[in-house]
């Protein structure tokens, strides 16, 4: 396949950066824009692309990362079901990161049962063979939110139940355009999970916040080419919906795969950790799946879990994921990045997950153009 | 876990496709990990030789030869290029 290799030709990258800067010098103010999504970040700072991005063009990482938003709360009827003896199944990624009480990865140092799976299909699996209940953490985005359904959707086994903690993203993207000292001015949308709900979902979004959005892809091309169009709509104050991820997104989407996420799950509001009560930003098992809820089967076990967490901790972390989430600082504005908060010790959740700004940041050596200039 | 794949159908059985990737930034052919990949979430026909987009074990789009050449195209032509034949 030669297709990933064209899309990060060096010749083709050049000139759409050529097209940034021109654009961008023509322009006298400085332009921040947002993206939101975890692979979005790692492809910039894995390719190196901010270090030649024009010098008044600021491109900031949102709420993209699934693991970085995942509520404290959720992490703790989770840690709480596996230290009752049940059989945890998760995405590798949620296991090291914090819960008010713990996280799994400590739980099952502790001796709990906690195994990481790479698909909801090997938890059907792993369900059908055994003779006791076992319990996936359903994490993630509308990408994996669809996965979830389609597992539920094909008469799994009783001995599998579900800790849904899905969330949907276009809700978070709406209470970053609402906050109030906003600077972003474009959105990059991210396009796999536009793969599943098509481009027209951001029809309502560009309309009511008079922002463009653009969708792209992951490759450095896309990005480029993304930022490009996105640029070129703010400069010309032009509030459009454009697609640059045509070779997967189309306006409509996965119909398949959203008739699959809608039969199963319905939207609710929701914690969006370090962000806000995100409203319709939850992801919710439908009653007729009832039979597959761990809410429900292990509620007496999770309103004890919830007994036993320690209160909030109420402004004494001086960790800014959520200011970082939001787009308005970058890791490199928190006093512990990269000090008390590193990868193999975390204090927020965005230095845990690989799809989290300040983990991308601190394995890249990414830093902000201001810095790398000084 | 929000990782996208792209990868390439060598086999299919029902509802399952064994898919192989490409390796990361060198994309040999023939030099990826080969995973079972579940079909109930595409909405197209697919058939040994495409390439789909994988995301946690599950296949989430087919990706068509035409629409890749579609879109270098129309990169090359926001930089002012000629659109490549």
């Amino acid at each position: 396949m030669t297709a990933p290799i064209e899309f990060r030709d060096v010749a083709r990258g050049r000139a759409l950066q050529a097209q940034l800067d021109q654009l961008l010098a023509a322009h006298a103010r400085p332009i921040t824009l947002l993206h939101v999504c975890g692979s979005h970040e790692q492809a910039i700072a894995r390719y190196g692309l901010r270090a030649r991005f024009p010098a008044n063009l600021r491109v900031q990482m949102g709420p993209g990362c699934p693991v970085c938003v995942t509520d404290a709360p959720e992490i703790d009827a989770c840690v709480a079901l596996a230290e009752r003896g049940l059989r945890i199944l998760t995405y590798g990624d949620m296991l090291r990161v914090p819960g008010q009480r713990s996280s799994l990865a400590a739980a099952r140092a502790r001796g709990a049962r906690v195994e990481v799976i790479y698909s909801p299909t090997q938890a059907v699996e792993i369900a059908r063979a055994s003779a006791e209940p076992v319990v996936f953490f359903a994490t993630g985005f509308e990408t994996t939110a669809v996965a979830t359904a389609a597992v539920l959707l094909a008469e799994p086994p009783p001995q599998l139940y579900v800790l849904a903690a899905h969330k949907w993203v276009p809700a978070a993207m709406d209470v970053v355009a609402r906050s109030p000292d906003s600077e972003i001015e474009g959105y990059l949308a991210a396009g796999h999970a536009a793969t599943i709900t098509g481009y027209g979902l951001f029809e309502s979004f560009v309309r009511e916040h008079d922002k463009p959005v653009v969708v792209a892809g992951f490759e450095p091309l896309d990005i480029l080419a993304g930022l490009v169009l996105l640029v070129e709509r703010v400069i010309a104050g032009q509030a459009e919906l454009c697609n640059a991820f045509p070779r997967c997104v189309s306006r409509d989407g996965n119909r398949r795969a959203l008739a699959a996420l809608w039969r199963v799950f319905a939207l609710e509001d929701g914690e969006w950790r370090g962000i806000a009560r995100v409203p319709g930003g939850e992801l919710r098992l439908r009653p007729e799946f009832a039979a597959h809820d761990a809410r429900l089967r292990f509620a007496a076990e999770l309103q004890e879990g919830r007994r036993e967490a320690p209160a909030a901790s109420a402004g004494a972390a001086p960790c800014r994921c959520g200011s970082i989430m939001l787009g308005k600082l970058t890791p490199s504005d928190c006093a512990l990045f990269g000090r008390e908060c590193r990868p193999e010790a975390p204090v927020g959740a965005c230095m845990v997950s690989t799809e989290g700004a300040c983990r991308i940041w601190y394995e890249n050596g990414e830093r902000r153009l201001q810095e790398l200039r000084t | 876990m929000c990782l996208g794949m792209p990868g390439q159908i060598v086999a299919v059985e029902g509802s399952t496709a064994l898919v192989e990737f490409t390796a990361g930034a060198a994309g040999t052919p023939g030099g990826g990990v080969r995973r079972k990949v579940a079909l109930e979430l595409v909405d197209e026909d697919v058939r040994v030789g495409d390439h789909v987009l994988v995301h946690v074990g599950f296949a989430i789009r087919r990706i068509a030869a035409e629409d890749l050449a579609e879109t270098l195209a129309f990169f090359a032509s926001l930089s002012g290029e000629e659109p490549a034949a």
